[in-house]
């Protein structure tokens, strides 16, 4: 009896959140949105516009090679080679939230189409496509970046290319879920009596259902195809040097870790940084989305 | 009413949510229910009739803010500590909830779920005892095959066995109180008349009270006993069932019945009560019925009538207390 | 009175054996309104998503207008599913929740090639004839009750002017006070605009009051097919009997049944109901009785001619 009676008040929510939730008719947007919302506007924005403000970051004068933060107005000091860090941090914002924001873009299109389509689809062709999927799952992503990257050659494009089929499957994964969570409802089975055909009822009835948790799991994705991003260029699979992107930044500055570590920190920090910020933000968009309330 | 033997519910409120935006889902509720008595609280969604069983419960935990006195027998319900709480349920209460699948537990067999409420409960010392116990209970509740049932674990049954089982379980430590919430709503229309003659055959057995919730006038119809109507969170009318159905005194009670179809009646001329019932806690000033009733008088609009007594146990919170005629076009019928 | 859409011995079973509906012949003439009845997960709903052509049965043939349903392609489809539309059954889920009404409605108008002036001009015109005001359409359905929704819903079944609308347990979730206005809506609607329904439901009595002919189903078959009067007055069934004699407010004693519904998946050997009926008979379980004439237009699959089922003899004492 105890069981009974102490699951039962968790299975039937009081009413009156119900009545709550209907009565709501905005939503507020979380704190959390606001502010790392902004941070990752800064961020679109330093890539956009880095390269411009940080002028000349590939020279560098021998004289001045590895002064300290605070230095000759160096405000994170010079690397290496002497060039300052914090400018080409700036201008290698381009190339990293290229090479995170674009296949989590690339990976998010073609993935939500596969996914909605393998869950709108028969039997048959559902479990094909999940299966050549899960030949994707069998290896660790990090490697089959690594190893795509590496068979493709170095550059941003491949970069890009690389991380895009990487991230297909995930997404395709969570797109799936959340079409099969909608495609029994009643308002699909009059969509289909409805004559429309399957790519309008994808996209004007199953889309706006799977989009939020969409966009909360790319968003997210967009912290992991960070550091994806940044491992895959400090194995030289990246830009090119001179040119400073993150992950190669760390690298190319590792020899002088022991005794100036500060140049091979700055960029892993700013990559993790700017990799929680996704996170963060995705959470909150998470809760201002309501993507839980939805699969009740 | 002084009564010392089964539930005796007075002024029982119950609100959800911060102050800001409280939901008040049961506004004052009084009624008793004496040791052997039926009592059906009749009302539709929103209207609070769950939430009064589940607060007599205090099911809602911290999520709800109780007011009222509850009492069961001498104990008073209201005034035991959590802990204590929790072994009159199961004890001195048991629970009948509508659906029977998220009752019990899927992984388990039916007896091994029974056993352990005996042996938690202390009804049953050994297990051999309890497992012989746990079978006599599913034969109480008129199971054809208890060896079967007893080895079987949920999924295996039907439905209409699923909800025996869930009633031996809640009968099992043979409480003073069985309270149903919409017992019989996920079973097929032909096993529900079954399901409810067991709780009268249980009931006539042990002699215990029984608090039945349910939206359908032929449940309520059918077990008899008295009646709760309730509105907007109120008792609007009480009640021997059989007479409050047969001639209501409240204007939504009145509405309630006329609208249930049946033969006679013109297709399309179903007489409807006009509106919508309120949602949980949507209340205004006055009596709730106010804006759907068709005799409301300016006053209703004001104060909320209380329960007012008819005399032979009826009472009805209308300031009209006189037999309401039906609406027009039921006339015909 | 010809057939608008009927569906001739039509069967379905599942990819798991079990035999959801099984030689199912009904019909529906224009403006009429055809009730089935019958518990829940007896092939009630997957006959009517034969009927609307959204799964194909393993035999027999649905035809709508004389064509058969199943067969047809291109304009002749786009113009089956104009003409037939389906009221769901659960308001919460009946309506794309991410979708205002308005996106709803003019959804099932843009498959028909609905020009947007059109379908805006349209919109408040539909909302006012099931009763909600044309402001409703910004809102979502979270923002309506269950009541709403299910006009709402029915807005959206009238969008492309339809001849047939399935309701398929359209007002059973819906609280009683609510379901009236819903019925009375249905039956002005078909007044006005000679829709004909197909009205599923596990209540009789609703299914009695709406509809001009019933079905009843037991375990995936028609057991008894006749007019709503003919049925009230003279069932011929035991089935149909001890739904009747369950039916609130009518007087009748009840009948209560023992034994528990056979399975789908498992069932009885001969006539379905047999394990449950009180006047079986040793032939019973050889076979299903066929459908046979009783009367006008009555049909019933039972080996009595003339049924009679004794009330229940333990009195529920008041």
């Amino acid at each position: 009896m105890t069981d009974l009676l102490v699951a039962s008040p968790a299975a039937a929510p009081p009413p009156a959140a119900d009545a709550m939730a209907t009565a709501r008719t905005g939503r507020r947007v979380p704190w959390t949105v606001w502010i790392f919302g902004g941070l990752a506007a800064l961020l679109v924005l330093l890539a956009i516009f880095g390269p411009a403000i940080a002028g000349n970051v590939v020279d560098g004068s021998l004289r001045q090679r590895l002064l300290a933060p605070g230095a000759h107005g160096h405000l994170l000091g010079t690397d290496g080679q002497g060039r300052d860090v914090l400018r080409r941090l700036i201008a290698g914002a381009r190339p990293s939230m290229i090479s995170a924001l674009l296949p989590v873009l690339v990976a998010g299109l073609i993935g939500a189409a596969i996914g909605m389509g393998a869950g709108l689809a028969g039997r048959r062709v559902h479990s094909t496509i999940m299966r050549t999927l899960d030949v994707f799952y069998a290896f660790p992503a990090v490697l089959l970046a690594i190893a795509i990257a590496a068979a493709l050659g170095s550059g941003t494009t491949n970069t890009v290319i690389s991380l895009s089929i990487v991230l297909i499957p995930p997404i395709a994964r969570i797109a799936e879920t959340e079409t099969m969570r909608v495609r029994d409802y009643d308002f699909m089975e009059s969509a289909r009596a409805s004559g429309a055909g399957r790519g309008s009822i994808a996209i004007r009835q199953v889309l706006p259902n799977i989009g939020p948790a969409l966009i909360v799991y790319c968003t997210t994705l967009v912290g992991l195809a960070l550091v994806f991003a940044g491992g895959l260029s400090f194995l030289g699979l990246g830009v090119a040097p001179p040119k400073p992107e993150w992950g190669q930044m760390i690298n190319d500055q590792r020899q002088y870790m022991l005794n100036d570590p500060q140049v091979a920190l700055a960029p892993a920090i700013v990559i993790f940084a700017a990799s929680m910020v996704f996170n963060v933000l995705g959470d909150g968009l998470r809760d201002l989305l309501d993507v839980r309330r939805e699969s009740r | 009413m002084t009564a010392t033997t089964g539930l005796q519910v007075t002024d029982l409120h119950t609100t959800f949510g911060s102050k800001s935006r409280a939901v008040h889902a049961v506004r004052g509720v009084t009624l008793h229910v004496g040791a052997g008595e039926t009592f059906v609280l009749l009302g539709e969604s929103g209207s609070g009739k769950s939430v009064t069983a589940r607060s007599i419960l205090r099911l809602y935990g911290d999520t709800a803010h109780l007011g009222g006195r509850v009492t069961l027998g001498d104990t008073e319900l209201t005034a035991l500590s959590p802990k204590a709480m929790r072994s009159v349920r199961g004890r001195c209460i048991g629970l009948v909830p509508q659906d029977p699948t998220a009752a019990l537990d899927p992984l388990r067999t039916i007896g091994s779920q029974l056993v352990e409420v005996l042996q938690v409960h202390g009804m049953q010392r050994s297990k051999l005892d309890a497992r012989g116990r746990a079978r006599e209970l599913l034969e109480l509740v008129g199971i054809p095959d208890p060896p079967r049932v007893f080895a079987a674990r949920p999924h295996e049954l039907s439905g209409g066995m699923r909800q025996r089982a869930v009633i031996a379980l809640a009968v099992a430590c043979e409480p003073e109180l069985l309270i149903a919430d919409e017992p019989t709503t996920a079973l097929d229309v032909t096993v529900q008349a079954l399901v409810l003659e067991l709780f009268l055959d249980l009931q006539r057995r042990t002699g215990m009270a029984l608090l039945l919730v349910t939206h359908d006038v032929g449940v309520a119809e059918e077990l008899g006993g008295r009646i709760g109507v309730m509105y907007a969170g109120r008792l609007v009318e009480t009640g021997a069932t059989r007479e409050v159905l047969a001639e209501p005194r409240h204007p939504y009670t009145r509405g309630l019945l006329d609208s249930l179809p049946r033969p006679g009646i013109p297709r399309g001329e179903l007489p409807v009560i006009g509106g919508r019932p309120p949602m949980t806690g949507e209340v205004e000033a006055g009596c709730a019925f106010a804006p759907r009733c068709p005799r409301a008088v300016s006053s209703c609009r004001e104060t909320a009538p209380e329960l007012a007594d008819l005399g032979a146990g009826r009472a009805a919170a209308c300031p009209v207390v006189n037999p309401v005629p039906a609406l027009t076009s039921a006339v015909s019928a | 009175m010809t057939a608008l859409l009927e569906a001739q011995d039509i069967s379905k079973t599942f990819g798991n054996g079990v035999r959801a509906v099984s030689s199912v012949s009904l019909h529906v003439g224009r403006g009429e309104t055809l009730g089935i009845v019958g518990e829940s997960g007896w092939g009630k709903s997957t006959t009517a998503k034969m009927l609307l052509r959204l799964l194909q049965p393993d035999e027999g043939v649905v035809l709508f207008d004389g064509a058969d349903v199943h067969r047809m392609r291109g304009s002749a489809l786009r113009d089956l599913r104009r003409r037939m539309q389906i009221v769901p059954q659960n308001p919460q889920t009946s309506l794309n929740p991410r979708l205002t009404l308005q996106s709803s409605l003019e959804f099932n108008m843009r498959a028909h090639g609905i020009r947007a002036v059109e379908r805006g001009r349209r919109i408040p015109d539909l909302l006012d004839r099931v009763g909600l005001d044309p402001s409703y359409a910004r809102r979502y359905p979270h923002q309506l009750s269950g009541g709403q929704l299910q006009r709402a819903a029915i807005a959206r079944a009238l969008a492309t002017g339809p001849d047939v609308v399935v309701c398929d347990e359209a007002v059973s979730a819906l609280d009683k006070s609510v379901q009236a206005q819903v019925l009375n809506l249905l039956a002005t609607l078909q007044r006005d605009l000679g829709i004909a329904y197909v009205f599923i439901s596990h209540d009789l009595a609703v299914v009695e009051h709406i509809a001009d002919r019933v079905a009843v189903m037991y375990l995936g078959r028609v057991v008894e097919q006749a007019p709503a009067d003919a049925l009230w007055k003279g069932a011929r069934h035991p089935y149909t009997i001890t739904l009747l004699s369950s039916t609130p407010g009518l007087g009748r004693e009840r009948i209560v049944l023992d034994g528990e519904l056979p399975s789908p998946a498992d069932p009885p050997s001969g006539c379905g109901f047999r394990t449950r009926c009180p006047i079986a008979v040793a032939a019973c379980a050889d076979e299903w009785p066929l459908l046979t004439v009783r009367g006008a237009d009555h049909l019933a699959a039972c080996v009595h001619h003339r049924p009679q089922l004794a009330p229940a003899v333990t009195a529920v004492p008041a």
